[in-house]
């Protein structure tokens, strides 16, 4: 699979009232053809901002990018103008946003707003933009498109009005598409459809997508492979099968712990991990998940751990990985849970 | 829509019905009559006066009777200006203050409009900064001092137009500027404000994230949302300019309603204060009913039922 981007140790900063916050600090990973990329962590993790930065998105004034590449298609689009970035957005690049019910504007008609990247990047005249408009209305599930693409967004409910904002991401058949959260703002049984969505025109379409979220099910759902971040860093990576069933890093162990099953009975208590993150104006030294890490050693305050190979598809940042350290097994209660998890997983997706 | 129009209108007979009632009823208690005391009159004359005018009636009797000439589109006949029908009165001297009022507001938006776009694109830089202060110093400095210095430079010193009076058109373009000043700066307000405020909202970065340009994201997706405060502060602009530009009107000898309405306030002349009163009702409610339409117009969301299509 050739890669299609590559971030490679990106730094991102943001100068605020309080100090420079480290928001992003030295992430690195690849996206193939075709693939789903599934970025996973807690709020404030830096999944966001590190897709904002692909899509340069972020504003101008208070954010410094200290460090790093991010090559798409072996071009380093940090270095692009804004001219050239608008080429990029929407064209070869597009973004799926978090709340459909304010990524749209109110006051324009919801045809209009898929045919304006049609019109831009590919020359369509309106005529042509409007047909092209109703049959993408058509592709994401929208019944009636014709007399859909007249209407407002408040004339959609809220997962027509995802599937609309999917419409507009897919307009130009852009290379990659960046889902920040997609499904959060939405009801449950609309989240799954809005899955199915994304995966049957990645199926049609043959684009990448990063998926951002936080939500496991998603990714075992989603994703081909898996990226952890934690306190502005990626700490371990792998495919879904090495993240469900193999997982490394603490980190790992303490998000899948925590996932809520069918089977929970009550006299049971849901694992949380301890602790809060980092405050990332002044990141800790050493491992910045050693404070809520039971599993933490001496090293781990010290020094942060480098990337350790565990296949050739799958790495974490722990010391845990080094050959001098201590054998620690991923503890049987969170395993239960990961099985009980894939279980029901597997078994949603026969139906 | 046509129904909906339909029944502000119903409203608007009612409003004025209402209006017309009230005003009646306080202008009879106003003390003082309609005959001034240095017109010198023998009781007996005042006497003939008043029952010519029919003021010697019980104050019910004459409420019906002048709702009842009301109904038939008769406003009165003038006890000050010789006798005059009211009706003739306000037609010849609601024009000049109309149309100062609307050129104002158009002017006065237009330009608001632009220096606050302006402001919010540059936001921040030097070009904000001088937006703000013409618009602060619009908003601060009453329309007279700038009708004054308008008159000063532009009539006195360089002769371009003149000083006052109505008639054509070159007499028109001072008192404009003068009165478009407080509009401009509200506007220029509330345009940069609201703009601001959108251009940081999601469907912006939307439209980012779909390879628009800054501009085309200000033109194409900022600014009608943008507009929709300012659709509410702009119809009680317009009607103070429309009406209240009493001052301005004094300033520039300009025959408008607002002096009329003065001067027949101070001689107690009622059907002239009843008819100038329910013109300008009239005209409050037109504005409000048209702000309503407008709101439809920029935002779908509050289209009255039936009206999008």
């Amino acid at each position: 699979m050739s890669k299609l981007l590559e971030v490679k140790d990106l730094q991102i900063s943001f100068n605020t009232y309080g100090g420079e916050v480290q928001a992003v600090r030295g992430v690195s990973f690849d996206l193939n053809k075709g693939e789903t990329l599934a970025i996973v962590g807690e709020s404030g993790s830096g999944k966001s901002v590190t897709t904002s930065a692909i899509m340069g998105l972020l504003p101008k004034s208070n954010t410094q990018i200290k460090n790093g590449e991010i090559l798409y298609k072996g071009k380093d689009i940090l270095k692009f103008s804004e001219k050239e970035m608008q080429k990029i957005r929407g064209k070869e690049i597009s973004m799926v946003f978090q709340d459909p019910m304010s990524s749209l504007n109110p006051t324009m008609k919801v045809g209009n707003q898929i045919a304006e990247g049609l019109i831009k990047h590919r020359g369509l005249s309106k005529a042509e933009a409007k047909e092209k408009a109703i049959e993408l209305l058509r592709k994401v599930g929208i019944p009636k498109p014709e007399l859909r693409v007249k209407q407002y967004p408040h004339q959609f409910s809220g997962g027509m009005r995802q599937r609309v904002v999917i419409a507009i991401a897919l307009a130009c058949n852009p290379e990659i598409i960046i889902a920040d959260e997609p499904t959060t703002a939405l009801d449950v049984t609309i989240q799954a459809q809005i899955l199915e969505l994304m995966k049957e025109m990645q199926k049609d379409t043959g684009c990448s997508i990063i998926f951002i979220t936080h939500d496991l099910g998603v990714v075992a759902n989603v994703a081909d492979r898996v990226a952890v971040m934690y306190a502005g860093k990626i700490v371990e990576v792998g495919t879904v099968d090495d993240i469900f069933y193999n997982p490394k890093h603490p980190y790992t162990w303490g998000l899948l712990g925590s996932m809520p099953t069918l089977d929970d009975n009550e006299s049971e208590e849901l694992y949380t991990i301890p602790g809060t993150p980092p405050d990332l104006t002044n990141p800790p030294k050493g491992d910045a998940f050693a404070p809520r890490n039971k599993y933490a050693l001496e090293i781990d305050t010290m020094y942060e751990p480098p990337m350790f190979k565990v296949s050739d598809t799958h790495y974490a940042a722990t010391w845990l990985l080094h050959e001098n350290a201590p054998k620690v097994e991923l503890p049987d209660a969170i395993k239960k849970r990961i099985d009980s998890f894939l279980t029901k997983q597997q078994g949603g997706n026969k139906q | 829509m046509a129904r909906y129009i339909l029944r502000r209108i119903v409203y608007m007979v009612i409003t004025l019905f209402i209006i017309a009632s009230v005003t009646f009823f306080l202008m009879k208690m106003l003390p003082g009559s309609p005959l001034k005391a240095e017109d010198k009159l023998t009781e007996e004359q005042k006497q003939l006066v008043l029952e010519s005018y029919g003021l010697n009636d019980p104050v019910p009797v004459q409420y019906v009777r002048y709702l009842g000439n009301l109904l038939k589109g008769d406003l009165g006949i003038s006890y000050n200006f010789d006798n005059t029908p009211v009706s003739d009165i306000l037609i010849d001297r609601l024009g000049p203050s109309m149309q100062l009022g609307l050129y104002a507001v158009l002017v006065g938006t237009f330009f608001g409009i632009i220096l606050g776009l302006i402001a919010a694109i540059f936001h921040n830089g030097f070009w904000d900064y001088t937006s703000t202060i013409i618009a602060v110093l619009g908003t601060s400095i009453p329309s007279f001092v700038f009708a004054g210095l308008l008159q000063y430079i532009f009539a006195v010193e360089l002769g371009w137009f003149p000083v006052a009076l109505w008639g054509e058109p070159k007499h028109m373009i001072l008192p404009i500027i003068a009165l478009a000043i407080g509009p401009m700066a509200t506007a220029a307000r509330f345009v940069r404000t609201e703009m601001i405020e959108v251009k940081g909202s999601n469907y912006i970065i939307t439209a980012k994230a779909k390879g628009l340009s800054n501009l085309e994201r200000v033109w194409k997706h900022g600014f009608r949302n943008a507009l929709i405060p300012l659709v509410t502060v702009m119809g009680p602009m317009m009607i103070n300019l429309m009406t209240g530009s009493m001052v301005i009107e004094k300033i520039f000898a300009i025959p408008g309603i607002g002096e009329q309405f003065v001067t027949s306030v101070v001689v107690n002349d009622y059907p002239t204060i009843m008819g100038t009163t329910l013109i300008y009702a009239f005209g409050f409610i037109l504005i409000l009913l048209v702000i309503d339409l407008l709101y439809g117009l920029i935002d779908p969301r509050i289209r009255v039922t039936g009206g999008g299509k």
